[in-house]
């Protein structure tokens, strides 16, 4: 039991929980108009993108987050319009992106540095791998994602329902779809550093699943998915500590479990 | 005062002309079908009414103080939305989205529109219903509402009987037959049902990639076109 409390002792670990805590809101909170959307996907491949623009920041030496944060949001934007313009459709638009992105990281870092542990960090994500400035910049975006999510909230839920019928009545779907892709993009690359860029889209889907198996209203899904996200969080954290397991992957699991408890409930 | 003035109108995609020679005018209480044929143009100038696909040519012109955007809006569902998780009361009160303006979150006048018109068309029981949950015959139910919520002057239905039940049918039509007697709401109405369409609206536009006919329902029983398009009964 002291085990349990010394832990939260460690800076990194306050450091991990708060701005963990803050991303995994964020996931959840956008994950719903996502999966609802059907972009489910693109949360992955902007991860893959987002580890491409790691992998090549840290060969030039350059603060990564200043570099991967840009980019993935100008893929984000990107994505969006390829997938409702172009020849190719979405789902392989966002595959052919992640792999290219992913082979561009992964030679990239074998010229340069070769597979080192901050390599292998990015992609299965590390908390130890949050310094002091990485965590204030996430702790900022991630309270504007908050803030312009709880703002919006009633266009956002037109523009996710009906994105017709929100056109009709002179709203900019366009505009919101861009904020959800710059909100999602942002997130992502925040949550890689903790997730890693394999893991991070299941912070995005799994709440947003699981509350959907048990809620019946938007309302009730954005809440219930919030909860499920902070609280797999911060039992996977914690989990990690003390089994001495990968941090992402024990909070995928923990998202693994509370999707199939939901399951079960919802079936009722 | 015309309510909704079309003058020869035309719309294209990619450069081919899909619809042409649209030219006619509503007033305040009109109920009009628009039918034709699949490919006929009859989506294209919906989305031209609602501002959603500009004209190649010709104009739309609105009166008596009616925007685009106040248009209350019925569209098609698509698979999307028969499993969406949202209450019926949280579908209706987007209705409310043009009001909206550079406030961010709906008033408590907006709420009280919502409950109304929820109740009018009889599904003030399902508020906290789960949309998904609902039959077909509900869920268009609770579009219409929505759809009152955006407008005072003008719906715009998107073929509103798709896929329902004969009683659920008769029920959504006697709906809106309601709304535009006793609001005077104009109705606009695109239909692949052409017998109801003679029976309730007041008037009909018949496209076939240009205006074939135009006028009154008793005037288009009267005319060949619906002969043919009948097949030989008449209506």
């Amino acid at each position: 039991m002291s085990e349990f409390f010394h832990m939260f002792s460690f800076h990194f670990m306050q450091r991990a929980l708060l701005v963990g805590g803050l991303i995994s809101l964020c996931a959840a909170l956008l994950g719903v108009s996502l999966v609802l959307k059907r972009y489910s996907m693109i949360g992955d491949g902007l991860s893959h993108v987002g580890f491409g623009a790691l992998a090549i920041a840290s060969a030039l030496h350059v603060a990564p987050l200043a570099v991967a944060v840009p980019v993935v949001v100008v893929t984000a934007i990107l994505l969006l319009r390829l997938s409702q313009n172009s020849r190719i459709k979405g789902d392989a638009m966002i595959a052919i992106i992640s792999s290219s992105a992913l082979a561009i990281g992964v030679i990239c870092v074998s010229v340069t540095t070769g597979m080192n542990t901050e390599v292998s960090s990015y992609m299965f994500g590390s908390i130890l791998s949050l310094s002091r400035s990485d965590a204030i910049l996430s702790a900022i975006l991630s309270a504007a994602v908050l803030l312009l999510f709880v703002l919006f909230y009633p266009r956002l839920f037109a523009v996710t329902f009906d994105e017709t019928f929100a056109k009709a009545t002179g709203t900019r779907a366009e505009l919101y779809n861009s904020l959800l892709a710059v909100l999602t993009a942002i997130t992502v690359v925040l949550g890689m550093r903790m997730m890693g860029a394999l893991l991070i889209s299941s912070l995005i889907i799994f709440p947003a699943l699981s509350s959907m198996r048990v809620c019946r209203s938007f309302k009730a899904v954005v809440l219930c998915s919030a909860g499920i996200s902070l609280g797999c969080f911060v039992i996977g954290t914690i989990a990690s500590y003390m089994l001495e397991t990968p941090t992402g992957a024990s909070i995928v699991a923990a998202n693994l479990l509370c999707f199939c408890v939901c399951c079960i409930v919802g079936k009722k | 005062m015309a309510i909704l003035t079309c003058k020869d109108l035309a719309f294209s995609y990619d450069g081919s002309t899909v619809l042409e020679g649209v030219n006619f005018t509503l007033n305040a209480g009109n109920y009009l079908c628009i039918v034709g044929e699949n490919g006929s143009g009859k989506s294209t100038l919906m989305k031209g009414l609602l501002g959603l696909k500009a004209p190649d040519r010709g104009s739309i012109s609105f009166g008596e103080g009616l925007k685009s955007t106040e248009i209350g809006y019925l569209p098609q569902q698509t698979q999307l939305q028969r499993d969406f998780p949202a209450s019926v009361r949280e579908v209706v009160l987007s209705g409310c989205l043009n009001s909206l303006g550079k406030r961010l979150h709906y008033s408590a006048e907006d709420k009280k529109r919502a409950a109304f018109n929820m109740e009018r068309m009889g599904i003030e029981d399902l508020r906290d219903k789960s949309y998904q949950a609902l039959s077909g015959g509900q869920q268009q139910r609770v579009l219409l509402a929505r759809a009152l919520c955006a407008t005072k002057k003008m719906l715009l239905l998107d073929e509103p009987v798709t896929g329902l039940d004969p009683i659920a049918t008769g029920e959504m039509y006697n709906l809106i037959k309601l709304v535009n007697l006793c609001d005077n709401i104009t109705v606009i109405m695109v239909s692949h049902d052409i017998h109801a369409a003679a029976r309730y609206a007041t008037h009909i536009l018949h496209l076939g990639q240009k205006q074939l006919f135009f006028g009154t329902a008793g005037q288009y029983r009267e005319s060949d076109l619906a002969r043919r398009f009948l097949g030989g009964n008449r209506l």
